[in-house]
């Protein structure tokens, strides 16, 4: 049996955190595999699943559009490839977005998630925020969230599943194999959101 | 997860509070550092209009730096340089999603409180603005918004993260469009950073010792650092870069991402450098690409520039001792 092929999409944002927080759930689960940095099409054709990183959204969905990898991750995420997208990531994988205080926002979006975003939505650096929230749905009653000038998903249509919600936010959805959060699993100790997706793709493959 | 070294948990600027019936945390090691660490790859442009902002938005920065005035006209006009016009910053707050950052005087506190009281989302500590404070930088755990600082070589960089900073980026000379002394001083530090590894490796404790005299910075957080084989915060290079390939070469010495001053308002195509400065940054690894970005900028538009040897004003000196 091969092992999985997981990326992380590495055009902008924290992506040596999710490669080693991918490796160490790998490890203590005992999945063979490798965890590869992604920039363009050609890379992303080969995964079994994707990690999309916090960052900044915009930038990083423009230098994807720029150079094809978007529409390369369309079509993977068309053919059943598991994505998570964490802050900016899900941003990305949403259907729109608006910020808080600017308003309604035109930049690239995989169009997949069907959410709408808030981008900012608890306010400036300053007002970014830890707490103790749950997943419960998929197995994680208690998850540290590190939330970084963190988005909320407004509005949900049917076929997305609610996975958490802090203060009547939500702030993680799953849509088939498509995980979104809005706050950083990358940057705690705690593996159980990366472990979560790294089964999925290996259920899937 | 990403490294916490130097933290100290009661910092005065950690706020606990209720959302909901949720218990929450701001102003955490890991907020501060993780925010930075939301940036990394990406390029920070120096910005004195709303407009400036918004070229710099869609160009693709991934903050913009608000000051009164470019680094290279701070060095003509001479006189004190000072933070910017709080009006000015709040106008490019409201009218960008991407974050705001503000510069204020080495040492100056209250023109730092001012700025967390604006909510910037990051506060540069910073040698282009004339030092407050030569011999005391601001103790930066007193405070919730993260801030950045300037160092030039690894004893710099550990005593800011021993105030608390988010963020390092090399000094350089700004505002010269000479990327020269920001080489240097990433080339110093990773020189100190193999030097710090190989006595850790070597298991030699009294050398270790040694070198965090030397360093003028306590001995556990040299001893973290040397673990880590890296600054435990992440470091940007800055000071005189003007030219996508100016960038690339800064990423290729093992930079997390770029802040650029004057290279691109100071210039005269700044709407496609501003652009080919962002995929130079992003494609780094890739010549031909990078040549694609060079290939949008004309020589015959980028800043005069100044050579660094006979310069009257040194802003990378200030505040070095300290």
């Amino acid at each position: 049996m091969k092992g999985v092929n997981i990326g992380i999409l590495a055009v902008q944002g924290d992506v040596a955190e999710n490669i080693s927080a991918t490796r160490m759930a790998m490890d203590d689960l005992g999945i063979e595999g490798v965890v590869t940095e992604v920039k363009n099409p050609e890379q992303i054709s080969d995964l079994d699943g994707l990690i999309i990183p916090g960052g900044e959204s915009i930038v990083i969905g423009t230098l994807s559009l720029v150079n094809g990898s978007l529409k390369k991750i369309k079509e993977k995420i068309a053919s059943g490839m598991p994505v998570l997208g964490t802050c900016a990531g899900m941003i990305l994988l949403s259907k729109k977005v608006k910020d808080r205080v600017v308003g309604e926002t035109e930049q690239p979006l995989l169009d997949y998630l069907d959410i709408k975003i808030e981008r900012n939505t608890f306010g400036r650096q300053k007002n970014s925020f830890e707490a103790d929230i749950s997943l419960e749905k998929i197995g994680i009653p208690s998850f540290r969230g590190v939330f970084i000038r963190a988005p909320s998903v407004v509005d949900a249509g049917k076929n997305v599943e609610i996975l958490s919600k802090i203060d009547e936010k939500i702030v993680a959805v799953k849509q088939g194999n498509i995980i979104g959060t809005s706050f950083h699993p990358e940057l705690t100790e705690d593996l159980s959101i990366h472990k979560y997706f790294v089964n999925l793709v290996q259920k899937k493959n | 997860m990403i490294p916490l070294s130097g933290d100290i948990d009661n910092a005065k600027g950690i706020v606990k509070e209720n959302l909901g019936s949720f218990e929450t945390k701001r102003g955490t090691s890991t907020l501060k550092r993780g925010f930075a660490h939301m940036l990394k790859n990406g390029v920070v442009m120096d910005v004195t209009t709303v407009e400036q902002a918004q070229i710099a938005e869609d160009a693709g920065a991934v903050a913009v730096m608000v000051l009164d005035k470019l680094p290279a006209d701070v060095r003509k006009a001479g006189g004190v340089a000072r933070t910017a016009s709080i009006r000015i910053i709040e106008e490019i707050m409201d009218s960008t999603t991407i974050p705001v950052m503000a510069k204020c005087r080495i040492g100056h506190v209250y023109e730092a409180k001012v700025l967390d009281a604006t909510d910037v989302d990051m506060i540069d500590e910073s040698e282009v603005l004339t030092p407050a404070d030569e011999f005391h930088h601001i103790w930066k755990w007193d405070f919730t918004t993260p801030f950045v600082n300037g160092a030039r070589n690894l004893g710099e960089a550990l005593r800011r993260i021993e105030e608390g900073v988010a963020m390092i980026r090399t000094k350089g000379e700004p505002g010269t469009g000479n990327v020269a002394e920001a080489v240097i001083h990433i080339k110093n530090v990773n020189t100190e950073l193999r030097r710090l590894k190989s006595i850790y490796d070597a298991g030699d404790d009294q050398d270790l010792v040694s070198l965090a005299r030397e360093l003028k910075v306590s001995y556990s957080l040299v001893e973290e650092t040397a673990s880590l084989g890296r600054l435990p915060v992440v470091n940007f290079a800055a000071g005189g870069i003007s030219t996508p390939a100016d960038a690339a070469y800064l990423m290729t010495l093992g930079c997390d991402g770029i802040f650029v001053g004057s290279g691109i308002f100071k210039s005269d195509d700044a709407k496609e450098r501003a652009q080919a400065v962002v995929l130079a940054t992003t494609f780094w690894e890739d010549p031909g690409k990078v040549k694609e970005a060079q290939k949008m900028v004309d020589e015959r538009q980028s800043m005069l520039g100044l050579d660094t040897k006979n310069l009257e004003l040194r802003m990378q000196e200030r505040g070095s001792t300290a």
